[in-house]
């Protein structure tokens, strides 16, 4: 033996140097390199703030809302593997899931997570507000964080409606109805009767905001579509790209907001 | 004792005491952010939760899988407000005798390796959150119901937990009100906050005191109008949308007798002893006056006081006219809850054949 251990002489073969480009992270010059040459590390700062390490600062609910998203990403696409948007197959999808995959908790992880995402997310920006931290010169990322906070809950709402069963349909009733109510824009709303010229009813229960929502003036078929598709591609790749926009403020602003 | 928490949670004596006791804890915040009052607090609040669980509807209500993320927020934001009203105590007990913020201690500024102090702490975070959420999917399967029937609607039909403060506000409101206009207010406000708050004292740091403006509207609105609201709209509002104890079965039989009057014929009906006028302008005219004083002339005739004079001179007109609007819309709801509740006021503007009614 030569004095060395197993994990060392690990650590000195060639794939291992391939992969981590760098030794073991117990001085400066290695703990510099394996943020920065990460690419999901390379997120952070180098070095920061002690007190923005400090778990009673920041409450880690901006990170554990980004992990949940990540969760619920994983999670909804293996849900995707059983499930088919029509009013024909949906509910008996969802029946197949409980019934043909033995111990299987995605449905569960991907519904409670929702949920929880909700729960941090509105936390998250609970600490910002009590932390101050949305002054000058984090305002402009205070606003993509209510942007943010917005489309977390159209895609908890959206999500709500695919499993097709009657705690779905109704739900979505109820939120939609609201639409209808819209100003000018919903056919039930303040404003609907003026915009008429003659017998021409500029807006009506086949244009107004809700028949654009659901494609149709109940929750049927096309809303199902149109929800699966906002719920499972549009809502996340815009969720996706704001939060990348919303870490990169966090860094060009100066980090984890502290004393000035 | 039972019937007296029922008859207590009723929103007209629940919200006057949750806007009572949130008063309380936000002017005394030195006292409820100590770790004494913490502890005291629990040993109180544990046995009693134990005794409501003693109670079937009551588990049968908190158990409902869909309301477990309800349960869990309101210990967290019970939790978590508790911490913060604890930091700003110690950080404005250290401001009066000229220290800084705990966070500005040289210890606190002196800088850190990401690896391995912040990547470990979000390790851990992750390995927390994976656990608890497996935990909970093993625990509660998810709902499913019969499936999907576009003819027959469940009762309540209940819109899901984060939204259900907005079906609350449809008691007081039409949907154009609570469903449209209050939450973009809400969304708008939300965006608007940077830029009205002007003061640059409390950046990266708790404290109430350095900015008691900004602390005591933001938590009434978060913790009263948003949380309280989800919480009535949860737990206390069954079948027709009726109220019912924490304690109260869900009896579908249960009618109130509720009859609800427009300001209108408070005018014209009981006031004055006319029939309703044709024209419905001249029905309304009251409320709308009122409704104009008190989107129009009020924001001006604040800038007159003493209280808005100073705000004008810290913030400018703008910014002051933004913040007097939005705020007006804010205390909308609490006013007609109050009005609804002291003379079953149904609507201030009543105009159905417009869809327009307040
Ligand atoms: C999908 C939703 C969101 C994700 C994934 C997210 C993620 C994060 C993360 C990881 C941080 C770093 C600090 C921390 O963990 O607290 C952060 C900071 C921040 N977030 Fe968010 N956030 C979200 C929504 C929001 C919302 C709703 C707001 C406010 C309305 C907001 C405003 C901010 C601000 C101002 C900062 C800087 C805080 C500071 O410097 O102390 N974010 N966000």
């Amino acid at each position: 033996m030569s004095g060395k251990g197993f994990a060392d002489k690990v650590r000195e073969t060639q794939v291992w140097k391939s992969i981590f480009r760098h030794g073991p992270p117990n001085n400066a010059r290695n703990r510099a390199a394996v943020i920065a040459g990460n690419v999901f590390l390379h997120l952070h700062p180098i070095k920061l703030k002690k007190s923005g390490v400090q778990l009673g600062y920041t409450w880690c609910m901006g990170g554990l809302t980004f992990f949940i998203f990540l969760a619920l990403t994983v999670t909804g696409l293996l849900l995707m593997f059983y499930y088919r948007p029509t009013a024909e197959y949906a509910y008996n999808d969802i029946i197949a899931l409980k019934e043909h995959v033995p111990l299987g908790i995605m449905r569960e992880i991907h519904r409670w997570g929702a949920h929880a995402m909700v729960i941090t997310v509105w936390l998250h920006m609970f600490r910002v507000f009590m932390t101050g931290s949305y002054k000058p010169p984090r305002e402009f990322n205070w606003g993509v964080g209510v942007i943010l906070l917005v489309l977390t809950l159209l895609l908890s709402f959206t999500g709500y409606l695919l499993p097709w069963d009657q705690l779905a349909i109704w739900a979505i009733t109820v939120g939609s109805n609201m639409a209808k109510a819209t100003p000018f824009l919903g056919h039930g709303g303040p404003g609907a009767a003026l915009a008429q010229i003659g017998d021409f009813v500029m807006v009506s229960d086949k244009n107004d905001v809700r028949f654009q929502l659901l494609a149709g003036r109940f929750v049927g078929e096309p809303a199902l579509l149109r929800f699966y598709i906002l719920h499972c591609v549009f809502i996340p790749l815009v969720v996706g790209t704001l939060i990348a926009v919303h870490f990169w403020r966090v860094r060009k602003d100066g980090g984890i907001s502290a004393p000035l | 004792m039972k019937e007296f928490i029922n008859w207590m949670a009723d929103p007209i004596r629940s919200f006057p005491v949750v806007t009572l006791l949130y008063y309380l804890m936000m002017r005394y915040y030195r006292i409820v952010g100590t770790k004494k009052f913490a502890y005291i607090s629990l040993a109180v609040l544990l046995p009693v939760v134990v005794w409501f669980c003693t109670d079937p509807n009551f588990v049968a209500i908190i158990l409902w899988p869909d309301n477990i993320p309800i349960n869990i927020i309101i210990v967290l934001i019970a939790w978590l407000t508790w911490y913060s009203l604890y930091r700003c105590a110690q950080n404005d007990e250290r401001l009066e005798q000229g220290l800084t913020p705990i966070e500005a201690t040289p210890e606190n500024r002196e800088k850190v390796w990401t690896w391995p102090n912040l990547v470990y702490v979000e390790l851990m975070c992750m390995i927390g959150t994976t656990i608890f959420l497996v935990v909970w999917a093993i625990i509660f399967k998810a709902p499913l119901e019969e499936p999907a029937n576009p003819t027959w609607a469940p009762n309540p039909a209940k819109a899901p937990w984060y939204f259900l403060g907005l079906q609350e506000m449809l008691v007081y409101f039409d949907p154009w009100m609570a469903g449209v206009v209050l939450p973009g207010l809400i969304v708008v406000g939300l965006l608007a906050v940077p830029y009205i708050d002007t003061n640059p004292k409390g950046n990266g740091y708790f404290t109430i005191a350095e900015r008691k403006m900004a602390m005591w509207f933001f938590m009434f609105g978060w913790l009263v109008l948003w949380i309280y609201l989800i919480i009535v709209g949860t737990f206390l509002r069954g079948p027709n949308w009726t109220f019912y104890g924490p304690f109260e079965f869900w009896d579908f039989h249960k009618v109130v007798a509720e009859y609800n009057v427009n300001l209108s014929e408070f005018v014209w009906v009981k006031w004055l002893n006319m029939p309703m006028p044709h024209n419905m302008i001249v029905r309304e005219f009251l409320g709308i006056i009122l409704t104009a004083v008190y989107v129009v002339v009020l924001p001006p005739l604040s800038a007159t006081t003493k209280w808005g004079k100073k705000l004008i001179g810290d913030m400018g007109k703008v910014r002051y006219y933004i913040f007097i609007f939005l705020l007006l819309g804010m205390t909308s709801l609490p006013i007609k809850m109050v009005l609804r509740w002291l003379f079953s006021l149904k609507y201030i503007i009543a105009l159905p054949e417009l869809e327009l009614s307040l």
